[in-house]
């Protein structure tokens, strides 16, 4: 594998390997929450946080706990695992000591144990063997992309209330259509720099 | 809830509440798969595996497990079986399980299974749980399907791996990369919601 600059992966994972509109990751939530800019805003930094947060747990995990002891085939189980109690972690803290925040992301925040970009990223990192400080960088990276794909959508969203849409697609059709639409508009980013 | 016949479960799943196409869950890697049909089948198969059987264990310990712990205890039991098809594929299909990469491990946050175990095994019996694992399965592998179906024919011009079309067709590259994958979604999401809604009201009428 070839060392990649920290900062080449940060790029990419926000252009040209966004965790939507080419890996298809956290796409549960982004159809589901998209509907309004604040909320899919606030979700996608609750995101970002989380996504930052797992992977350097589940980074120190991996390297310093199961491959010593042979484990790797237990990663799944672990990292679910450590996901779902840093969530409840953070959900704590926050309501002690930031509640306003709290209660702005308050119904996000057990929703993001289940989305797949977070599990994903954990996983990407393993397989593709990235440093710490690489794993690190694509983390924040893919949150940014993933905050930016949302909340363009939902941005889209707003004005397409007020457009007529044949009647099967209304609804998730139509997002998925954008989405696909967003999605060409972003291979238009690839060459930039190049990752995988 | 009342009891369901088996067939009725089965058209539940498979068509009328179909998890993909009807409640747009477990999209993610639906979506990512479908470029070769072959993925889209290991796929599919191994998340029928997993949801059938996550689901019957969850039904058969669901009077033991405290109500507030239970979503830990689901999440366990679906890694454990998602870690089994991981090693059998690494085992006996390496090639797969390298394409596939992440995607298997990904199967645990598939929304349908969390969905089908809250939805459904809490409540029933265990066969009848298991049941509806198949049939949502088998409702998500037959969406994966039918878009691998067009994503490889138009994309690579292969079926399965085989050349079907010859030299003449030129491979529509934009149907390997994402962009496809989200409006074929879109097509098979627009065609199915036209077909029932007829239905529908065509029973309105009578």
């Amino acid at each position: 594998m070839i060392e990649l600059n920290p900062m080449v992966i940060f790029i990419a994972a926000i252009f040209t390997n966004n965790m939507i509109l080419s890996n298809f990751l956290g796409m549960c939530s982004f159809v589901a929450v998209s509907k309004e800019i604040n909320t899919s805003l606030g979700l996608g930094q609750a995101v970002t946080f989380v996504l930052a947060a797992t992977s350097i747990i589940n980074y120190l995990v991996y390297h310093y706990i199961l491959v010593p002891y042979n484990l790797e085939f237990l990663r799944f189980i672990i990292f679910i695992i450590s996901i779902a109690a840093f969530v409840q972690l953070i959900e704590m803290i926050m309501e002690k000591y930031i509640p306003n925040l709290y209660y702005a992301l308050g119904i996000f925040l057990p929703l993001i144990t289940v989305n797949c970009a977070i599990l994903g990223v954990s996983l990407f990192m393993i397989i593709r063997e990235y440093s710490f400080l690489q794993s690190f960088a694509f983390a924040v990276g893919s949150g940014i992309g993933w905050t930016m794909a949302i909340v363009a959508l939902a941005g889209i969203r707003q004005r397409l209330k007020r457009a007529t849409v044949p009647k099967g697609l209304e609804g998730p059709g139509i997002t998925l259509i954008v989405t696909g639409l967003m999605a060409m508009a972003f291979i238009g980013f690839s060459g930039i720099v190049q990752i995988q | 809830m009342a009891k369901q016949s088996s067939q009725e479960i089965f058209t539940l799943g498979v068509w009328s509440d179909n998890p993909v196409f009807r409640q747009l869950i477990g999209i993610c890697s639906a979506l990512a798969v479908t470029n070769s049909l072959t993925n889209s089948m290991i796929m599919g198969i191994g998340l029928t595996f997993v949801t059938a059987l996550s689901s019957f264990t969850i039904s058969a310990i669901r009077q033991f497990t405290p109500k507030h712990i239970r979503m830990m205890v689901q999440v366990l039991i679906i890694a454990a079986y998602v870690i089994m098809v991981d090693i059998f594929l690494k085992a006996y299909l390496p090639e797969f399980s390298k394409t596939l990469g992440a995607y298997v491990g990904l199967i645990i946050t598939n929304c349908i299974i969390m969905g089908r175990a809250e939805a459904f095994a809490q409540k029933n019996r265990p066969i009848a749980s298991f049941l509806d694992g198949v049939a949502n399965g088998i409702g998500y592998t037959v969406v994966l399907l039918f878009i691998a179906f067009f994503r490889e024919l138009m994309g690579f011009g292969t079926l399965f791996g085989f050349q079907i079309l010859g030299d003449w067709w030129t491979s529509w590259t934009i149907m390997i990369m994402p962009p496809s994958a989200f409006f074929l979604l879109a097509i098979v999401i627009w065609i199915t919601h036209n077909i029932q809604d007829k239905k529908k009201s065509e029973v309105a009428k009578q």
